[in-house]
């Protein structure tokens, strides 16, 4: 799960979509078709800056059938720690990045009868390919696509060709906001739910979900964590016998590759679980930005996912 | 490579599946020391040794063409031994994708595949089939997609949906199988098929499975092997069948225990699917009588050890307790006591 394979890839297209968002194509460079790919997947992007390297997790919002190029949507992050200001900023067509293939944790559920899919801001990206699939097999689905405004609302064109009257957007500068409890109080059995946007929608569409009594299986959310900046600290890797030295704008696990260990993981954005990690000493405290341990195993402060999280302590050991 | 093929093979009635010295060399031996014990024994599935039944992603062997005619006989009689749920039809396209590339591309001499875009031309040389179809329209095969390519490929086929962190076996094809049924298993979790399995579920073999399964990547596909014993060359040992091989085990004796008692070795292969995002397993058997695995003198030492010393649930579960003592009496004169070199090469 550190990825030997990665596919060599050239920016053959890129378009300023909104005032944030940045439409990247990519194609093999060795010409060849790319991998055959799920609605919901995301592909790890490792882009080789002046003095390190960014490994971003991007879903893919392209045609899944349609395998000449990949398309993914970047959106500038303001307090980046490089990646995203690195492809708006250094990225232009025929500049070359590699990429891991696609990996699916925002898959759509084959058995479900109705979907109805959430999105807000750049969470249409994944959303768009789930669409064609969707389309594909002729079932029932609905878009809901919550922006700032219209200049904010990127790929509306291709959302209309597809959904049709299946799309509804709402834009905050008109006051729209999406009726959570009309949508979730009123869906036949069999429907599921996927949410892909900033963490208070995603939070809001999982309490309000479970006030209405929908199973868990059938709430779906996605939701990379870019890893926060913080504080420097030292780290102890017991297996490795290796001291590695965080700094502050970047993460641990990078710090921890940097030294030549690695750890598996899949998203990089604190949602598969992969890189979880055991902590062996302690003494401080650890800053968790997952999505994946539970409150038990965060205030427990014997794991942490070195993805996106931190730690603010005189002494930290891990199991690595 | 060219593989020599013999078509004539039987394994029922007759019974006069044999393997040449050269499919012996290469039988994939289960047990890398002189002891057995369950293990999540799980690596990557990438090219082996030339020759080897890891040589390529799927093995095509001397036994290809009679082993396909025996799958058509068995579904002849029993369709219900492929089946696929409606919502599988996309990891359906998928396996013949995976399928038909890699035949294609290690065994050129023997199959082909041409692609313009979603327009697909088969060519399978041993069965001699020749098919023009569209990749995506079932309607443009003579069966299901997985149907119609499962009945040219050895071994069996399983595909999974995953979803609600589990996975479910929701279609297959499964006509070579060591005593367990498609028909009783479809639709159930990982757990749920593997409910018989003893000692396991215990050690937390599954859940540790099934952690590393949902995370199984594109384009890294991994591998096992696992292992049972079958009297007679047999492929169909099937619940469905028990009436006609279950006596068998009664049959063997200390002067037919060479040639009817078989190793049977499971090549397991694990592909994460890419337009489903499903995932399929396959369970590629084989064959050897105690008489040709004798012939390599570590391999008799070997397996002498590992029946004599097994755990008794395991001999259970395998189906081994009515005849083990008659296998490990076969194979005691091959021990001389001396150790064996580790790892499972020949010698």
């Amino acid at each position: 799960m550190s990825h030997a394979d990665t596919i060599a890839v050239r920016v053959v297209a890129v378009e300023q979509v909104t005032p944030q968002i940045k439409h990247f194509k990519l194609a093999a460079v060795d010409g060849s078709r790319l991998p055959a790919f799920s609605g919901g997947s995301h592909i790890i992007v490792v882009m080789r800056d002046v003095d390190r390297v960014h490994r971003n997790p991007y879903s893919l919002l392209g045609i899944p059938g349609e395998l000449e190029t990949y398309e993914i949507a970047v959106r500038r992050m303001e307090q980046s720690r490089g990646g995203s200001q690195f492809m708006h900023d250094t990225v232009q067509v025929g500049s070359t990045l590699e990429i891991a293939h696609p990996v699916n944790l925002f898959g759509l559920s084959k058995i479900g009868r109705k979907h109805i899919l959430i999105a807000g801001g750049v969470g249409i990206t994944p959303i768009l390919a789930q669409m064609e699939d969707l389309h594909q097999d002729s079932v029932p689905y609905e878009i809901h696509y919550s922006v700032r405004s219209p200049e904010h609302a990127a790929f509306l064109a291709r959302l209309g060709n597809r959904a049709a009257e299946r799309l509804n957007v709402y834009y905050d500068s008109s006051g729209d906001a999406i009726d959570f409890d009309g949508l979730l109080s009123t869906q036949p059995l069999g429907t599921h739910f996927y949410v892909c946007g900033p963490a208070g929608m995603i939070q809001l569409v999982l309490a309000k979900a479970r006030e209405w009594g929908w199973p868990e299986s059938h709430i779906h959310w996605e939701q990379f964590s870019a890893p926060p900046a913080g504080e420097a600290f030292d780290v102890h890797l017991a297996k490795a016998s290796l001291d590695v030295h965080v700094v502050p704008d970047q993460s641990l696990l990078e710090c921890i590759e940097a030294a030549g260990v690695e750890v598996p993981y899949l998203c990089r954005g604190g949602v598969c679980g992969f890189c979880r990690t055991d902590v062996l000493e302690l003494d401080g405290e650890l800053i968790h930005n997952d999505h994946y341990l539970s409150d038990e195993e965060k205030a427990s402060g014997r794991v942490i996912m070195p993805c996106v999280s931190r730690a603010r302590c005189r002494k930290l050991v891990l199991d690595l | 490579m060219s593989v020599a093929f013999k078509p004539d093979e039987t394994f029922r009635d007759d019974f006069t599946f044999r393997n040449s010295p050269h499919a012996i060399r290469r039988f994939p031996l289960p047990f890398p020391e002189d002891k057995y014990m369950y293990s999540v024994n799980i690596e990557a599935h990438r090219p082996g040794p030339v020759g080897s039944v890891i040589e390529f992603a799927i093995d095509v062997d001397e036994h290809y063409v009679a082993e396909c005619r025996e799958r058509a006989l068995v579904l002849q009689e029993d369709p219900l031994r492929f089946q696929a749920m409606p919502h599988m039809m996309s990891a359906q396209w998928d396996c013949l994708e995976l399928i038909m590339e890699s035949l294609s591309r290690d065994y050129p001499q023997h199959f082909t595949l041409e692609r313009q875009g979603n327009r697909w031309v088969w060519t399978n040389r041993p069965l001699g089939i020749h098919q023009a179809f569209t990749f995506g329209d079932p309607a443009t095969l003579p069966q299901q997609p997985l149907d119609y390519i499962t009945r040219q490929v050895q071994g069996d086929w399983v595909v999974m949906d995953q979803r609600e962190g589990d996975l479910w076996a929701e279609a297959g094809m499964v006509t070579t199988q060591a005593d367990w049924s498609l028909n009783f298993d479809i639709g159930m979790s990982f757990k749920e098929w593997h409910g018989p399995v003893p000692l396991a579920h215990e050690m937390g073999v599954f859940d540790r499975a099934l952690k590393y399964l949902l995370g199984l990547r594109l384009n890294e596909p991994v591998r096992r092997l696992n292992w049972t014993m079958t009297v007679n060359p047999r492929l169909d040992t099937s619940p469905e069948t028990y009436h006609r091989w279950g006596t068998d085990r009664g049959s063997v004796t200390p002067q037919n225990v060479g040639d009817k008692v078989h190793l049977r070795v499971e090549l397991q292969g694990l592909w994460r699917l890419p337009r489903s995002n499903g995932i399929v397993f396959s369970v590629r058997g084989y064959l050897i009588s105690m008489r040709e695995l004798a012939t390599i003198p570590k391999w008799a030492k070997r397996v002498h050890r590992v029946l004599r010393d097994l755990h008794p649930a395991l001999m259970d579960y395998k189906g081994l307790t009515r005849y083990r003592d008659t296998v490990v009496g076969y194979l005691a004169p091959f021990d001389d006591g001396a150790p064996t070199t580790p790892g499972t090469a020949p010698e």
